[in-house]
């Protein structure tokens, strides 16, 4: 009996040499990532979401921000000259999941982070044509009005600290609602923004 | 960039893809030598599908092997050149950030002198300069439009470029200034201070009247005795507003939070914080010396 009919007529056989196949470019290009430094350590001075930027960030998903805004600045100077230093790896080691995003109808964000000032997003979320009359982002006018939902904060933080990093500690996740006591969703989103790459800064 | 944790890594990856391609040369060579049969050449297999669809047994095809050993050429030389096995940098020495600093280093060659240019003359004379204009021009939009707006007429709470109504002063330098270090203006809430909603009311009424407008007279007197206490620091005993605080002239009737009496009576009992970001860092400072000449001409050309 010849290997072809063999592996055509043994399926367990046929299962084992198909993943093999397809698994063999994943284990010289995908395992390697776990194991370098640039991959897997955070830039300087990048830190853990607070717990208020971090219910921003998961409003900023509830809300498919992502669907338009991309958050990877690509190392070409067509972008470098509008967004600011290019992305690296190391900025995204807390992002769980990443929001890198695929398409701009707007801006990318990973650089906005100080651009414009807390006043201006608020304005700018509440209604873009406030600020800029020719946006066609759609208005977010109840950010402002609904209070953060503080009940499950901790029960995040926890989550992200079984998914690979040991990001909070046990007394940040104490203080977490109180920190986010009183706050609204446009405070948390604001503050997720104004966060966004502020460690790598393009200096003329 | 390659900076694994240990080194067995790089052996690892090495590994994986010469013994791909190893492998493959393995699998060509093999089967390409094994000759089949002559009897069984374009005989079925015994594979029948949907009653008449069969597999024949027949050599590979030449061109196809060619294309196969094309394909391993391509892979060992594509190995050789670019970084890819392991940390080996490959003989071009190419790499992402080399080829971004080569786009970079060149567009500062083509456009670096022409900024150096702008740098050793003065904002009056670059906003005379029409083609320092155009270049002002992109910048503005593409940097200050969003808050200023395209036509730099400003919105509710971002200054009016074109009004002759300067928070922090209109000069060039005061203008350069602003766009390379920023500005942080910062009203204080005055409700407490003022007695609550009453004494906020009376001192609005005297403020809405430093303009000329229609107030309740008796209001606005009783306004001007809190307003000589408390905002004449500030916005100085006439009103007329203080450019080295970016304290606003309230003389001007030109409102940066809206003018509407209850506007006026939240920027006195809340307070406001304008911010505006700085750029040296981000633009370089040749940069914002056409964007400072660019704003400046549109209040100093006449034909803006």
């Amino acid at each position: 009996m010849s290997i072809q009919d063999k592996t055509e007529t043994n399926v367990g056989l046929l299962i084992v040499l198909s993943l093999v196949v397809v698994i063999w470019g994943g284990l010289a290009q995908i395992v390697p990532l776990f194991f370098q430094n640039s991959t897997t350590e955070p830039v300087e001075g990048l830190e853990p979401y607070s717990a208020l930027r971090l219910e921003g960030r998961d409003i900023y998903i509830r809300e498919g921000c992502v669907g338009c805004h991309s958050q990877m600045v690509r190392p070409f100077r067509a972008e470098t000259e509008r967004y600011g230093h290019y992305s690296v790896a190391g900025e995204y080691i807390y992002d769980r999941p990443f929001l890198w995003g695929s398409k701009r109808t707007g801006p990318d964000l990973q650089r906005v982070g100080g651009r414009y000032s807390d006043d201006w997003h608020r304005v700018h979320l509440t209604n873009p044509r406030d600020v800029v009359p020719e946006s066609i982002m759609p208005s977010y006018p109840w950010l402002a009005k609904t209070k953060l939902d503080a009940s499950d904060i901790q029960d995040k933080m926890h989550a992200l600290n079984h998914v690979a990093y040991k990001a909070y500690s046990a007394e940040q996740i104490a203080a977490a609602p109180a920190e986010l006591e009183g706050k609204t969703e446009l405070d948390a989103v604001v503050a997720y923004l104004q966060g966004l790459g502020i460690q790598i800064k393009v200096t003329r | 960039m390659s900076d694994f944790k240990s080194d067995f890594w790089s052996w690892w990856i090495i590994a994986i893809a010469i013994g791909g391609i190893a492998w493959c040369i393995w699998l060509l060579t093999t089967n390409k030598n094994r000759p089949i049969a002559a009897e069984s050449i374009g005989k079925p297999m015994g594979h029948v599908w949907d009653g008449d669809l069969q597999e024949l047994n027949n050599p590979m095809p030449r061109w196809w092997i060619i294309k196969f050993y094309v394909l391993i050429v391509f892979a060992l030389a594509y190995l050789a050149l670019y970084p890819g096995l392991g940390t080996f940098k490959g003989f071009l020495g190419w790499t992402e950030t080399g080829q971004y600093e080569t786009e970079m280093s060149a567009a500062k060659a083509q456009y670096g002198p022409l900024y150096d240019k702008f740098l050793g003359e003065s904002i009056p004379a670059l906003a005379a300069d029409e083609k320092a204009l155009r270049t002002g021009e992109r910048l503005f939009v593409n940097n200050c439009a969003v808050c200023h707006g395209s036509d730099a007429r400003g919105a509710r709470g971002f200054p009016n470029l074109r009004d002759h109504d300067w928070l922090y002063g209109g000069t060039p330098d005061n203008i350069k200034t602003t766009i390379m270090y920023g500005r942080n203006g910062v009203m204080p809430a005055w409700e407490a201070p003022l007695g609550g909603e009453a004494g906020v009311n009376e001192v609005a009424n005297y403020v809405m009247s430093l303009s000329g407008r229609k107030v309740d007279a008796e209001l606005a007197s009783k306004g001007k005795a809190k307003f000589d206490m408390f905002c004449t620091g500030c916005h100085m005993p006439t009103g007329t507003g203080n450019q080295a605080l970016g304290a606003p002239n309230l003389t001007d009737n030109i409102w940066l939070y809206g003018g509407t009496p209850a506007a006026i009576k939240h920027s006195i009992a809340a307070g406001r914080s304008g911010k505006m970001p700085a750029h040296s860092e981000f633009l370089g400072e040749a940069r914002v010396q056409v964007l400072a000449a660019y704003v400046y001409s549109l209040t100093h050309n006449s034909e803006k």
